[in-house]
């Protein structure tokens, strides 16, 4: 269980023999070596990564290895038509890995994704992936700081995620699954979509939101959570980050009025969702709920 | 990247949306000059990137070329929010019967380009978008859906134009749209698009932001980038390729991911101290990329301590601790240094930077105490 992926998940890395692409495959499958099937690299066809088959196309690789899944390590100017690719081929879920995507190339390829109302999703981009504990990794978290338990955690950013990942596995709290949804304006899975899943997980039974300043994500997330059975504690990183400036992220930044620390806080706290002032603050919060 | 006034203006008008008549000008002369070709009535406008440039003293109405050149020298030089006026836009003054606000733009929420109008024009739009929202009229829209002259029409009609202006307007706000997409914009902005006695509509103000990841596709828009908005220190990090923030304290602060960078400057902040800057070297923490980070750091004269904070998580720490140490020695270091390294293979770094000065951090919170009591002159 948990959500998105699991040991069911059959998952074909496009840009696999690139050298990110060749080394998150391989850390993929000591993962579960299931869960890893196939890849993907236009021209390199027949060819193979330590024993994981290489494909020239997508389709090819659903068709010989049963690929449901796809976690993509292509390049920004390529990605919107590696992701294309996926959906065209059957894939109902892709993983983009890919930093500095121009915004207009994921309006549109978010957009293709949703067309015949149908039940694709994009995790990304610009994320670390997704981890099932014990099930399945997707992306390039590093597997072994997660252990198993009852704690879901949804992060815009990578290393924080591991940050607190580590403190809850070294006072004995387990994870069900761990997703970071990216750091861009414009993303395929939301707070809000993530929060749904956990809500009908029955392996989750708090979660951990790690958000930060940018957009309205985290304040659509406070009003969702309203309506949900499961606790949930929050965290905004970027609180005194100064307004225009972007913070690494392309997503991080307080434009005008819009996006500041102070408006998502308040929004969870108008919603009655506990804000934790340190990461330590959020395994405390978490480990009293639980 | 932010364009100026008279670059957002040159692009619009090859999209066929009208201007006012002018030039851009660095000197004073030039600005007489510009000013006579326009018969003398014009305005006269800094060209820097922030607002609020009317309240700032940064744009002059004048009434002769002699007019204009006394301006652009005033203004020529002036600071505004920090910024340096080095050019001044030089036009015709246009006398509006009424302002209105014409925008593209990216809207999170909806993933998509949400096109904006407004009877309201010339002000701050969030104001009165807080304010009087039923002033303003909105539509969104990717590129698969495209934006239909009809629909062009109706959010002209809804914003309050009519008569012969609604199929102006309408073809402007296609133009604006179109420029949004072929140029790869974050946004594409008129404020305020002026309507004149004689019906026409043109555009007074012009705002374009263009997105970064897609100037793979604009190779011709490197030249337009003008550097005088960053600090000194965030042109030289550009060139390093660092991610670089500059903030205005006495801690430098160096991470890997960018939230927790941002963590890490909160948790020095609530200790009672002021980082210096925002500095995220990536995943990977790569020895050479360490030293660059550290080299750019100490340029900063305001720098008095610094912290590194990162989490190995796939990267071993021992390698990181390794890339720390020949960075410290390279740059020979004489600033007192807090590291935190948590992740795989963390006793053998932690192990490495033992018989160093380097004070070593056991979490983030104990790091951000000790580098600040070390700031502070406490330790």
């Amino acid at each position: 269980m948990g959500i998105f992926v699991d040991k069911r998940t059959r998952l074909v890395v496009q840009g696999i023999t690139g050298r990110e692409g060749r080394f998150h495959a391989l850390r993929m499958r000591d993962y579960n070596p299931d869960v890893v099937v196939s890849g993907v690299t236009p021209g390199r066809g027949g060819h193979d990564v330590e024993g994981i088959p290489v494909f020239d196309s997508v389709a090819e690789a659903v068709e010989q290895t049963g690929a449901n899944t796809s976690c993509i390590f292509v390049p920004s100017r390529a990605a919107k038509d590696a992701v294309m690719e996926a959906f065209a081929s059957g894939i109902r879920l892709v993983v983009c890995i890919t930093e500095g995507i121009p915004t207009l190339d994921v309006i549109d390829m978010l957009d293709q994704a949703d067309k015949e109302g149908s039940k694709r999703r994009v995790i990304g981009p610009n994320c670390p992936g997704i981890i099932t504990c014990g099930e399945a990794s997707v992306g390039i978290m590093p597997g072994q700081i997660f252990r198993r338990g009852p704690v879901g955690v949804i992060s815009r950013s990578g290393t924080l995620t591991y940050e607190v990942v580590s403190i809850l596995s070294s006072r004995g709290i387990g994870q069900s699954t761990c997703i970071g949804i990216g750091g861009d304006p414009i993303i395929g899975t939301t707070f809000v979509d993530c929060l749904k899943a956990f809500e009908d997980d029955d392996d989750t039974g708090a979660i951990v939101l790690i958000g930060e300043i940018g957009g309205r994500d985290e304040e659509e997330a406070a009003v969702f959570i309203g309506s949900m059975t499961k606790p949930v504690v929050a965290f905004i990183s970027g609180r005194t980050a100064p307004p225009g400036k972007r913070m690494g992220h392309a997503g991080a930044i307080v434009s005008g009025s819009m996006g500041t620390a102070e408006s998502k806080v308040k929004a969870f706290r108008e919603a009655g969702v506990p804000v934790a002032d340190t990461v330590n603050g959020i395994v405390d919060i978490i480990s009293r709920l639980l | 990247m932010k364009l100026h006034e008279y670059q957002a203006k040159e692009i619009m008008r090859r999209y066929g949306i009208p201007t006012p008549h002018g030039r851009v000008a660095e000197t004073p002369d030039e600005a007489y000059e510009i000013a006579s070709e326009l018969q003398g009535h014009a305005v006269v406008k800094a060209q820097v990137h922030v607002g609020g440039r009317g309240k700032a003293g940064g744009i002059s109405v004048v009434m002769s070329p002699e007019e204009a050149r006394d301006a652009a020298s005033r203004i020529l030089g002036m600071t505004i929010k920090g910024l340096t006026v080095k050019k001044v836009l030089v036009e015709e003054a246009v006398e509006a019967v009424k302002e209105y606000y014409l925008g593209v733009t990216v809207d999170r929420s909806r993933k998509s380009i949400a096109i904006i109008a407004s009877s309201e024009g010339g002000v701050d739009i969030e104001e009165v978008s807080a304010k009087t929202p039923e002033k303003i009229a909105k539509m969104w829209s990717t590129p698969r859906e495209g934006f239909m002259p009809w629909q062009a029409r109706n959010l002209a009609l809804a914003a309050g134009f009519d008569g012969g202006a609604i199929a102006q307007v309408g073809a402007y706000f296609s133009s604006l749209f179109r420029l949004f997409l072929q140029e790869d914009a974050e946004l594409a902005e008129i404020n305020p698009l002026m309507l004149t006695k004689d019906g026409k509509a043109v555009a007074a103000d012009a705002k374009i932001t263009l997105d970064d990841n897609a100037l793979f596709r604009h190779p011709g828009y490197e030249r337009l980038w003008e550097a005088e908005g960053d600090d000194p220190l965030e042109q030289e990090a550009r060139r390093r390729r660092l991610t670089y923030v500059k903030l205005g304290g006495d801690i430098g602060v160096i991470g890997n991911g960018a939230g927790l960078v941002m963590a890490t400057i909160d948790a020095i902040k609530a200790e009672g101290g002021e980082a210096a800057n925002f500095l995220d070297i990536g995943g990977g923490a790569r020895a050479e990329v360490v030293q660059n980070a550290l080299e750019l750091i100490l340029m900063d004269k305001a720098v008095k301590a610094i912290l590194i904070n990162v989490f190995g998580g796939i990267t071993r720490c021992d390698e990181v601790a390794q890339g720390l140490l020949k960075a410290i020695e390279s740059v020979s270091l004489d600033l007192p240094v807090v590291v935190r390294l948590v992740g795989t293979r963390e006793k053998e770094g932690r192990a490495l930077l033992s018989d160093t000065p380097v004070v070593i951090a056991d979490t983030m919170v104990d790091a951000a105490k000790r580098i600040v009591a070390i700031a502070g002159g406490g330790m």
